[in-house]
């Protein structure tokens, strides 16, 4: 057993000798070595982030190939199975591998520095996280490279996805590929939960986090309710499909129906949590262009929760043509008209700091203030759908398509990319370029409305979504032909940041630590932060601890540079949950080659699963089983075993 | 914006027109939404706005009032138009969600892929028949559709008269339709169905009661039997190579993996509006409907000059 630990943690001053000193105990071995067994939150957050882009970059060039397709009626540059397996893995790359895990690569990175700690509460399951995202992304994609991408969209109905239906090997990659990605999700929430609630600074208490905390804190609480039940459904498929299980086979009495639920119940709530963390950016990044706080920050952070509450209660809304009775529709038609008030507040709460505020128009502000008019445009498409009757003409058409899009590149790319504006500087120690940055908004902006705006109209000409060809009917051709533009002037205008990127690493003006003048405490640290994120652990007294001189926020002032010291080993301060009071010194874990190996062994059983080769399972499961027991060794650094003098006393 | 055949802001049944100014409300909220949105945020980006060039560092901070009032005043704006749409959408629902009290006859379509197999019941058994992708209704009566899926699930969609009802496999879901004009109003499935969801149309035909009546008539017929001597090959032809997935009433009946044949000749389009029904695009169709429609059921027929011809021929009486 672990002796009760009751050291004191020293409090003193930032010094050079004690930078040092932390460095010698934080910093990631250089080389290959590193490369494989970091679990420096920053390394990962920039992984999470480069991968996610790069499926944002495949999943982009899959919508032009499809948008050639559909620049006029009755063309054939694809069959229509290459159509479907386009749009099917489309969408699955969008919403699975890009648009959570940069929400999530932006989190880890910022995290532990908005909030004053040196890493994640779990910086281990923080790397598994990340490996298995990228694992479970090959795995996906290897369907899709031979041949066998998903093919039935990426809500994968039954019975078209059955065997009976889809005999390929197509939704038995797709299916694994999502069980396996499920794993990644959850740990990653767990994380992010336990270091929101446990690894604050001192004095970081629960009203003064960061809306960006708020936003990922809410989607990851979502995501442990939710995950388990589209892991769930897909496991039910791979069952049907491989041993003759009849849970959503009609013919023996299983249910159609009972796969959407499971889907959306999961599917709705997911959709916040790929958004609610981009409207956290915006919430956090708008004030700072601004000059002053946000406004109504108490009832931004609790709409950022309501919305979730609320999120759980409107998957019906993706069913209302499925027959279910009237009284039930009536129910989630309510819920989803009266989602729209939590984001109001929002939208008030974004527009009142603009109007009160002084704006600096900068790239990242461009990014930030027109997010405000893309939701709202997607939002008022999605408050027409909540009406059953409405929606009975609107669904499934292109009017969802265009929804949906404004929803998704409207509320996370256009947040994303603002906040790569604004924290970029603070990752790299270079600003990115402005001039280049206003082409790259403009042209982001203009092809975006160019590409989506016309899809409301084709919609409302009953153009039904996922088809892939269409007839030559009244003002259809003209308006894809539009459309087809405006998606590669978007395209376009992303390759713009991304030459940016490129040309900033290089050449972009050198920063300080604190280019915008902002308030929250990762402006604190150098730009880019060292390992240890902070040399002396910062004591929060307000919201602003950069600012609060200038607010005259409070009596008390905030502390950046005197405070614990915490340099006897990897350490850092867990504090209480709610007020943040000081609990305990956390020992944290070295480099480990553990989630590695863990994330090869999982990848070989489900291989084995994809192959129904049990041989190759019960290597995959053994392999697991030595990667957890080579994880879980207990170690010294960490206390989890006596010190070495004491056990050879025995 | 009206010409389209599946717009549906110029409704024509009386479902879909209950359900259109509920649409328009609600789409002129959303715009004026927008509107007011995009002027606010345009006003309030213009106004203090900092010039460009000036170090963001040398812009103080100030707290400059908590603007509560922009929330609370934006959310009793925002409030009205959200409880109207709601009471609104509440009736719409109450009024069109349920079937007829007293529908005229009740259908029963059944989705394939990627077809529509429409069954008349008829009064009494001798009166019901079969026909496919063309569901003719007489004006000015209510008609029940009972829907039923043979493989995956489809969508029931005829835009200008009723919103969407998905089809699925395992449960009867219903849908109804009523109109007062006569016409021909488009019809396409809407939910993804495989490989040929795009070409998976169907036309519905409101006519008079009398026009309806003598339709009627007419498709209770069975086949006639062919008078021509290249029409009597073409049955044998016809037999040997269609009749184990197509049904032709009087000649061969019980097949119903592909669409009823019988009155092939009183429909519009072919392959479930995949093309017009004319005499190119049947022998089209018959020859190499994996041409016109990709992976649909239908093999490549690969007949002789001679034996298509024939086979024509004898379609061509399927009046």
């Amino acid at each position: 057993m672990k002796a009760p630990d009751y050291r004191t943690p020293r409090i003193g001053i930032n010094s050079i000798e004690h930078q040092d000193k932390l460095l010698r105990l934080w910093k990631t071995t250089p080389g290959i070595k590193g490369f494989f067994t970091t679990t420096d939150h920053k390394e990962i957050g920039i992984r999470y982030i480069v991968t996610a882009f790069i499926f944002l970059g495949l999943g982009g060039v899959e919508a032009l190939v499809m948008r050639i397709q559909l620049a006029g009626p009755n063309l054939s540059l694809l069959t229509p199975e290459q159509y479907n397996q386009l749009f099917s893995t489309h969408g699955m790359t969008m919403i699975f591998l890009y648009a959570s895990p940069i929400l999530s690569g932006f989190s880890n990175y910022l995290w532990p520095l908005l909030l004053g700690s040196r890493d994640m509460a779990f910086p281990r399951l923080n790397a598994l996280s990340y490996w298995i995202y990228v694992a479970s992304g090959i795995f996906l994609y290897a369907g899709f490279a031979s041949g066998n991408g998903p093919n039935d969209g990426w809500f994968n109905y039954v019975p078209y996805a059955s065997k009976a239906f889809n005999p390929g090997l197509n939704e038995d990659f797709y299916a694994l590929g999502m069980v396996f990605l499920g794993i990644s999700v959850t740990v990653g929430a767990a994380n992010f939960i336990v270091t929101a609630f446990r690894t604050r600074a001192p004095g970081m208490s629960l009203n003064r986090l960061p809306i960006l905390v708020w936003g990922t804190l809410t989607a990851s609480v979502a995501n442990l309710i939710v995950v388990p039940a589209v892991s769930l459904a897909f496991f039910l498929l791979w069952m049907d499909r491989q041993f003759g299980t009849h849970f959503f086979d009609t013919s023996a009495g299983g249910q159609a129906l009972l796969w959407q639920h499971l889907f959306w119940i999961f599917g709705h709530p997911w959709v916040y949590a790929i958004v609610l963390p981009a409207m956290g950016m915006v919430s956090d990044g708008l004030p700072v262009f601004c000059r002053r706080p946000l406004v109504g920050y108490s009832l931004v952070a609790l709409s950022t929760v309501a919305t979730m509450i609320l999120g759980f209660g409107v998957w019906v809304h993706h069913m209302f043509a499925t027959g279910l009775p009237g009284l039930g529709l009536a129910f989630f038609s309510g819920a989803s008209i009266a989602i729209t008030i939590p984001s109001a507040v929002a939208v008030f709460a974004w527009i009142a700091t603009i109007w009160l505020g002084r704006p600096v128009i900068t790239t990242a502000f461009l990014f930030f203030s027109s997010m405000i008019l893309l939701f709202v445009i997607g939002g008022v498409s999605g408050f027409m759908t909540a009406s059953v009757p409405v929606d009975w003409q609107l669904t499934d058409t292109y009017f969802v398509v265009a929804h949906l899009h404004y929803v998704l590149i409207g509320i996370n790319v256009f947040p994303v990319v603002g906040a790569a504006y604004f924290w970029f500087p603070k990752v790299t120690g270079r600003l990115l370029d402005e001039r280049l940055g206003r082409w790259n908004f403009w042209t982001m902006f203009v092809g975006f409305n160019l590409a989506f705006m016309p899809m409301h109209l084709t919609g409302l000409l009953g153009m039904p979504r996922r088809v892939y060809t269409y007839n030559a009917y009244p003002g259809w051709g003209m308006l894809n032909l539009l459309i087809s533009v405006g998606s590669f002037v978007f395209a376009i205008g992303v390759s713009i940041f991304l030459v940016n990127v490129a040309k900033s690493l290089r050449v972009g003006a050198r920063t300080t630590q604190n280019p915008w003048d902002a308030p929250t405490l990762e402006w604190s640290v150098p730009s880019p932060p060292p390992p240890y994120n902070f040399a002396v652990i910062p004591t929060v007294a307000s919201r602003h601890p950069l600012w609060e001189s200038r607010l005259g926020e409070n009596a008390a002032l905030s502390t950046v540079d005197r405070g614990m010291l915490l340099d006897s080993g990897k350490e850092t301060i867990a504090t209480s949950a709610l007020d943040a009071a000081p609990d305990m010194i956390l020992e944290m874990p070295q480099d480990s080659f553990a989630p590695l190996v863990l994330t090869a062994a999982l990848s070989v059983l489900f291989v084995g699963l994809l192959l129904k080769t049990w041989s190759v399972v019960a290597l995959g499961a053994v392999l697991s089983a030595a990667g957890v027991l080579m994880w879980l060794w207990p170690r010294r650094a960490l206390r989890e075993r006596e010190p070495a003098t004491e056990a050879a006393r025995g | 914006m009206k010409a389209s055949p599946l717009g549906y802001l110029d409704a024509a049944g009386v479902r879909a027109q209950h359900i259109l100014p509920l649409t328009w409300f609600t789409l002129c909220v959303s715009l004026a939404v927008c509107v007011v949105i995009a002027l606010l945020l345009w006003i309030a980006v213009r106004r203090k706005r900092i010039p460009y060039g000036v170090d963001i560092a040398n812009v103080s901070i100030e707290s400059g009032g908590d603007g509560l009032r922009w929330i609370t005043v934006g959310l009793f704006v925002s409030a009205v138009p959200l409880t109207a749409t709601l009471v609104w959408t509440m009736l719409v629902l109450a009024a069109v969600a349920g079937p007829p009290a007293n529908p005229a006859f009740v259908l029963d379509i059944t989705a394939r892929q990627w077809w529509w197999d429409v069954h008349y019941s008829g009064a009494q058994a001798a009166d019901a028949f079969e026909t496919a992708n063309e569901i003719h209704i007489p004006v000015g009566k209510p008609v029940l559709v009972r829907l039923h899926a043979a493989d995956v699930i489809h969508s029931f969609w005829v835009p200008k008269l009723t919103g969407k009802t998905d089809v699925i496999p395992g449960q009867t879901n219903q849908s109804w339709m009523q109109t007062d004009k006569p016409g021909r109003y488009l019809g396409q499935c809407s939910e993804f169905c495989g490989y040929q969801h795009a070409h998976m149309q169907f036309e519905v035909v409101a006519q008079t009661s009398a026009e309806f009546s003598a339709w009627e008539a007419a498709q209770r017929q069975p086949a006639a039997m062919p008078a021509t001597a290249a029409a009597v090959r073409g049955l044998e032809v016809v037999q040997f190579r269609c009749a184990s997935c197509h049904a032709i009433r009087g000649i061969s009946a019980g097949a119903v993996s592909a669409p009823d044949l019988t009155h092939l000749m009183s429909r519009s389009t072919l392959a479930a509006g995949t093309l017009p029904n004319t005499r190119g695009n049947l022998e089209g169709i018959i020859q190499t409907p994996q041409d016109a429609k990709p992976a649909s059921l239908m093999p490549n027929q690969h007949l002789s000059a001679r034996q298509l011809t024939d086979v024509l021929a004898y379609m061509e009486t399927l009046q």
